[in-house]
């Protein structure tokens, strides 16, 4: 790669209010968007407020938008996403910032626990581990929503979240079907009061935004289906 | 208004949808049949006239969308405009009451109920 090539970075510089700062990064081979802001914060402005820490797609905390698009930046390449040797990096969507790319987590964390994200078990007494055979049908439903790192991505580019603050999103709502689908489970006839209604699984409008953006390839609206029709069966039995 | 009740609400405009796909097809059908054979419209009044399988089909027509209809309508008012969920439902109670007493006066009087 030619050395000399710079990029433009237009970052997001502000709280809730703020405008676009211009910066010039130098292009480097593999270079992620996380390397372009620790650039900018380390050699260009002291100043910039960003989060970050494994910058393996691990921990889930370095999500940022990308040319208007959510994205996790420890794990998205410059080459991916710049358009004629520009960024535009901002916050995540939906949620008040705290500084420059520093998001309140708060919210989304507080609506995880709403949708009754916490695991506790059914039997408390237990003293031998349960045995879940990895190709049962519940165990492979659990699969396939558990590896969400809770980076809030699905949460930015929910629309539904946009247009009722009080959508729990996709998110918490994965969890609380990975939840629903755990045989150790307890509290599940909570869990799905929890997340019934127009707060809940039943606002979701199944545009798949969140699984077209996904860091990990998860698919939330599948889960907010599940959901749907394990609320339905609840409620058709009167356990809702 | 409780989460059980928005389920239920939510629940009767799946039911709703899956009825009017079919009284719309059936709707659509007989109308395009009824003037492409050339019926007037005398003619199509008086074979409604008096048919209680029609007035039946017409009587779940109108109660399904009567049903549906407001349910989105609330969803729309709730996600796109500031107004509050009292309000929402309150208007929307307005809208399932004017479809269905509309549309049943309409069904009844190509019955023959009122003339």
């Amino acid at each position: 790669m030619d050395r000399e090539t710079t990029l433009r970075v237009s970052v997001w510089r502000g709280t809730d209010t703020g405008r676009f700062v211009d910066y010039e990064v130098p292009r480097r081979e593999s270079q992620t968007v996380l390397d372009v802001i620790t650039y900018i914060q380390r050699r260009l402005d002291a100043s910039l407020a960003y989060r970050f820490a494994c910058r393996v797609g691990m921990c889930g905390s370095c999500a940022m938008t990308v040319n208007g698009v959510p994205r996790w930046t420890c794990r998205t390449h410059v080459a991916k996403v710049e358009r004629n040797d520009t960024l535009q990096i901002g916050p995540l969507r939906n949620l008040s910032v705290i500084k420059d790319l520093a998001v309140d987590m708060g919210e989304f964390f507080d609506k995880m626990q709403r949708a009754g994200a916490t695991f506790e078990p059914a039997d408390k007494g237990r003293a031998d581990f349960a045995v879940v055979g990895p190709e049962s049908p519940p165990r492979r439903l659990v699969d396939a929503a558990i590896e969400c790192i809770g980076c809030g991505v699905c949460y930015s580019a929910c629309e539904v979240v946009a247009w009722n603050r009080d959508y729990l999103g996709p998110a918490a709502l994965n969890r609380a079907w990975s939840l629903v689908n755990d045989v150790r489970a307890g509290g599940n006839p909570a869990r799905l009061r929890a997340v019934a209604g127009d707060a809940g699984c039943h606002s979701c409008h199944s545009h798949q935004s969140c699984r077209q953006w996904c860091p990990k390839n998860l698919n939330p609206t599948a889960s907010i289906s599940g959901l749907k029709r394990a609320v339905t069966r609840a409620a058709i039995k009167g356990t809702l | 208004m409780s989460a059980r009740v928005q389920t239920w609400m939510w629940m009767a405009q799946r039911a709703s949808a899956a009825l009017l796909a079919v009284t719309i097809t059936v709707h659509l059908i007989t109308l395009i049949y009824a003037v492409r054979g050339g019926l007037s419209a005398a003619e199509i009044i008086a074979r409604l006239q008096g048919n209680v399988a029609w007035l039946c089909f017409y009587v779940i027509f109108i109660g399904a969308a009567a049903v549906h209809a407001p349910i989105g309508v609330r969803t729309i008012l709730l996600e796109s405009t500031p107004l509050s969920p009292r309000v929402a439902d309150a208007l929307c109670g307005v809208l399932l009451i004017t479809i269905l007493v509309a549309g049943l006066r309409a069904v009844f009087g190509l019955y023959g109920f009122s003339g």
